[in-house]
């Protein structure tokens, strides 16, 4: 093979532009979403489970009730993302956390928005902080992320 | 969500999924697209083996040994197999019904995909004789889209035991 072989390189992208049926529990809750609030679903043994479920994860039973969480809510545990990547929620560093939202039995995944890593701490109150109505779609994205109560 | 089911319930959900690649072709592929550049198929002869790859892999799968000795191939193929498309599908760029066929060049070991063209898609077969239609010098670029299309020639059809290995 000759040193003078010209290495070709390119981009290669797969996509697939999947959509998903939401079923009614899912479609409840991005529904709320959409008008700026949290549902989530009561399980058989009382638990309000957020993201709902349409089966108590407990008991394998049918979910069928939708209740109305709070938009603010506690984190449970934390990561810190120092450098996010392009498809992040926030472009700064962020803190990706588990948050038990008020009336919730169970936590929701993500970002929090706060000045330094130092701000982030497990008990911390946090709310909800959603894009502008004319842009919500029904998508966890409506969620623009949540931000520390205490900076409010 | 368009405006007019602002205020429906939310029943689907747009979940696309991507990956972004940055494909290096390597050394011996790098040699087969220069070749679609120059209009010509360039492959690889296993030392052990023989047999002829092509496009260049750089390496015998069978034999495991790297493969250097590169190979010129000629225009004329013939059929293994094929498949007459006539599903539409997002993305397609031939009208439907075409044929994708396995082409096995002269003097080759491997096959690979091809289009063919100028014949009725009833028509097509398993040992037709076709031959690479080649875009214009101009057009033509490291890809294998430089191959147009594969045509009949007008050959009698090979014989089964010719390619019967490779279908």
């Amino acid at each position: 093979m000759s040193d003078s072989v010209q290495i070709f390189t390119s981009p290669h992208v797969l996509e697939y532009p999947y959509s998903r049926s939401t079923g009614p529990v899912i479609g409840a809750f991005l529904t709320a979403l959409r008008d700026g609030k949290f549902v989530g679903v009561k399980g058989d043994g009382g638990k309000v489970i957020v993201p709902p479920t349409e089966f108590d994860p407990e008991s394998g039973e049918e979910a069928t009730e939708i209740v109305d969480v709070g938009s603010a809510g506690v984190i449970t545990t934390w990561a810190w993302v120092e450098e996010p990547r392009l498809d992040a929620p926030l472009s700064q560093p962020f803190a990706w956390a588990l948050i038990k939202l008020d009336g919730a039995d169970t936590a929701l995944l993500h970002a929090v928005e706060a000045p330094s890593k130092d701000d982030i701490a497990t008990g911390k109150r946090v709310v909800a902080s959603f894009k502008p109505a004319g842009e919500r779609v029904g998508a966890m994205a409506d969620i623009r992320c949540f931000v520390l109560e205490e900076n409010q | 969500m368009s405006d007019d089911n602002a205020t429906a319930p939310v029943t689907m959900l747009s979940t696309p999924i991507r990956l972004d690649y940055q494909f290096t072709a390597g050394l011996a592929q790098s040699r087969s697209l220069q070749g679609y550049a120059e209009g010509k198929f360039i492959g690889q002869r296993c030392p052990v083996c023989k047999k002829v790859y092509v496009p260049s892999r750089g390496s015998c799968p069978v034999d495991a040994v790297p493969t250097t000795e590169e190979v010129v191939l000629g225009n004329k193929a013939t059929v293994t197999t094929f498949c007459v498309v006539n599903v539409p599908f997002a993305g397609q760029s031939i009208e439907i019904p075409y044929i994708t066929a396995s082409i096995l060049l002269d003097g080759a070991d491997i096959t690979f995909m091809g289009l063919i063209q100028e014949i009725p898609a009833d028509e097509v077969r398993m040992g037709l004789r076709v031959e690479a239609v080649w875009v214009p010098e101009e057009e033509r670029g490291p890809t294998l889209a430089s191959v147009k299309y594969f045509r009949p020639t007008g050959e009698p059809d090979a014989e089964f035991s010719s390619y019967e290995a490779y279908s």
